[in-house]
């Protein structure tokens, strides 16, 4: 049994150590190996149980290969995603087929589009009731009354059950969404952009409920999105991610107020804030996104760093406790003072 | 030099509606608002207010079964005259001269709107020769220097490019270079940053400001995000399934909202410089089915100030509401 960095009373739900997934690029007649997309690259942190930590980025940054090897949607190339089971921690990514088949059920996901995540020749029942049939839980009476439940519970009228998806709105689909992934009563669920194709009025009525699934069952999210608002009205904690690394991580409030690595500020800083008074002088960032098949080297921020120096470009940072509970890869996060977003 | 105060292109009682054989959608539902030259209008609502079908409706660019049904599109050309664009014959000379020559419009996803087969240069060079009588070396030459001036590294290797060799936010940018290639004075952007990346979003909004100095350009801006709204535009207008429910600067927008709807929408969104973990005000309810339209004000189901009798029997006009404020809504007559 391993406990690490867990604080005075909490326990630690899933721990991820050194994880890697690299993509083959591969060219020619004989798909000859030419070179290696690095997507995830040395990603490692802790989940509280009750707790929501959120990964965040931009495209291409890694947070949603890093959800999916949690699930083990994708086997990893390297690291440990280990979950606690029991009081065991057991390694998601190396266990075998029919022990993650038991570990899938403490594990959900929560997808992006309520469009395309439900089958449209499926009933809700079905839908919803699914997740039971396929792990062989009750019977049929009893997988009603299950389903019934679960709608109520995320605010679904139960006559419903029988509609198609079709009938329902955006977010009225992705409340069928989350009810068929609470349907096995997970512990850990993985929710990947669950508000970014809603409608502004609707999105908040989804945080809402996912905030209030928590407090009711105890849950325990690991939420991947890439609006920061979003973000800080959901996590406890968050990690920002650039081309394949965690750049930073910090309880939510420390993160928007004082963040510490130079990307975080400059991501906070290009958030367009609905207040024309506001109209800031934000901090523009030049270029683009890494490549991260062909990835700088050093920091692989150094590029589009307003602050870079020589050791940035020769030496990459390695994760360092900063302030408590507060994680930088930055050469110069001790010196830098770094523009946060203020308060109201 | 143009008149500040008199309004480039003047919408009025703008009615688009799509007939099909389930029924009739009315997704632009007596639209009216003005666009002045140089300034950016904000024109802000979510999926199915019909922010969209209004850009194509002044385009002239409305699909089948869709057609303007009713009102005036009275816009100022580069030579003085005014036309308005509903009487035009959607496939006539005029209209196609406005089309990219007076008109520049730029869409939300770049991938889609540049063709795959042709380099971004053909497609370049193509709307210069269209607008203007120049040969195809010196409409090379200008398209190099439109790239140049939104600000893509390299423009004479990047022009014989295909429009997939470049990155979301450079396709963004060739997309603009292409709709300004021939100085429009009214620059539509529909959701022109939605698929970008915040940082990348930064660049394009830093860009169309730096241009619109540059141009003294108009820019019509539709967005569903608040945010962009907040940092672009000089007045907002707000819609809701069809229909203008508020209009203003775009501070009293912000600060002094009037319609419950604007008001709701403002509250709900989540923000970054709030407190975190806090239970958000919501609106009730979800955006209606087309073909349900509600009787009345079309908010009313959703609305916090609903007046049983008053807001579901009849729909309030749009009416002034202190300077340059306009509101629809039975609260303020």
């Amino acid at each position: 049994m391993s406990v690490t960095n867990a604080g005075p009373g909490k326990s630690v739900l899933l721990e991820v150590k050194g994880l890697k997934k690299y993509f083959p690029i591969r060219r020619g007649l004989l798909q000859k190996t030419v070179g290696r997309v690095k997507a995830v690259d040395d990603v490692s942190f802790v989940l509280n149980r009750g707790e929501t930590l959120s990964l965040v980025g931009e495209s291409g940054c890694g947070k949603t290969t890093t959800s999916r090897c949690v699930l083990r949607a994708i086997k990893p190339t390297a690291g440990q995603v280990l979950l606690s089971d029991n009081g065991e921690m057991v390694d998601v990514a190396t266990v075998s087929k029919s022990r993650l088949r038991a570990l899938r059920r403490q594990m959900q996901m929560i997808f992006q589009d309520p469009f395309s995540s439900l089958n449209p020749r499926m009933t809700v029942f079905d839908i919803v009731g699914e997740p039971l049939l396929v792990h062989g839980v009750g019977n049929v009476e009893e997988r009603k009354d299950r389903v019934v439940e679960l709608l109520r519970l995320v605010g679904l009228r139960s006559e419903y059950m029988r509609r198609y998806p079709h009938a329902f709105s955006g977010g009225q689909r992705q409340r069928i969404g989350i009810a068929r992934a609470l349907a096995l009563n997970p512990r850990l669920v993985v929710a990947d952009e669950p508000v970014s194709a809603l409608d502004v009025s609707v999105q908040a009525q989804i945080l809402n409920l996912l905030l209030d699934l928590q407090e009711r069952l105890g849950l325990t999210y690991l939420f991947v999105a890439h609006d920061l608002s979003v973000v800080k009205h959901i996590s406890e904690r968050v990690a920002v991610m650039y081309v394949g690394r965690i750049v930073e991580t910090a309880p939510t409030e420390a993160l928007f107020e004082s963040p510490k690595h130079p990307y975080t500020e400059a991501l906070l800083s290009a958030v367009p804030k609905p207040d024309p008074r506001l109209r800031s002088d934000r901090i523009v960032l030049q270029g683009e996104v890494a490549d991260p098949a062909n990835t700088p080297p050093g920091c692989h921020f150094h590029p589009r760093c307003q602050y870079a120096r020589d050791i940035c470009r020769e030496k990459a940072p390695v994760l360092e406790e900063i302030a408590p509970n507060h994680f930088v890869s930055c050469h110069r996060a001790r010196e830098l003072t770094l523009r946060g977003v203020a308060h109201h | 030099m143009q008149n500040p105060n008199k309004p480039l292109l003047s919408v009025r009682n703008l009615k688009t509606s799509f007939f099909q054989d389930e029924g009739v959608t009315k997704a632009v539902d007596g639209a009216s608002f003005d666009v002045f030259p140089g300034k950016t209008l904000g024109i802000v609502g979510e999926s199915g207010c019909g922010k969209s079908v209004t850009a194509q409706s002044i385009l002239r660019i409305v699909d089948p079964p869709g057609r303007i049904v009713e009102g005036e599109i009275v816009l100022t050309r580069k030579d003085g005259t005014e036309a308005d664009l509903v009487k035009l014959n959607p496939n006539s000379r005029e209209i196609r001269q406005i089309r990219g020559g007076d008109i520049g419009l730029i869409f939300q996803e770049p991938m889609t709107s540049f063709s795959p087969v042709h380099t971004v240069g053909a497609q370049l060079t193509e709307a210069v020769m269209l607008h203007n009588a120049v040969d195809k070396k010196e409409a090379r030459r200008r398209g190099i220097e439109a790239l140049r001036s939104v600000g893509i590294p390299k423009p004479e290797r990047r022009i014989d490019e295909y429009s997939f060799e470049l990155s979301g936010g450079l396709r963004q940018r060739a997309m603009i270079a292409v709709a300004l290639s021939c100085d429009p004075r009214l620059l539509i952007a529909d959701e022109p940053t939605t698929a970008l990346d915040v940082t990348t979003q930064a660049q394009i909004l830093d860009l169309l400001r730096k241009l619109q100095q540059d141009r003294a350009m108009a820019i019509m801006l539709i967005t569903h995000n608040l945010g962009v709204v907040a940092e672009m535009a000089d007045d907002v207008v707000v819609m809701y399934l069809g229909r203008v429910v508020e209009e203003g600067k775009v501070d009293d927008i912000f600060h002094d909202a009037k319609h419950p709807y604007t008001k709701a929408l403002l509250q709900s969104i989540p923000s970054v410089d709030s407190v975190p973990r806090m239970k958000l005000p919501t609106i009730s309810g979800s955006i209606p089915h087309p073909f349900n339209r509600p009787t009345g004000c079309p908010f009313h189901p959703r609305c916090a100030s609903f007046m049983p009798g008053r807001c579901d029997t009849a729909a309030p006009p749009l009416l002034p509401a202190g300077p340059g404020r306009k509101v629809s809504c039975f609260l303020y007559e």
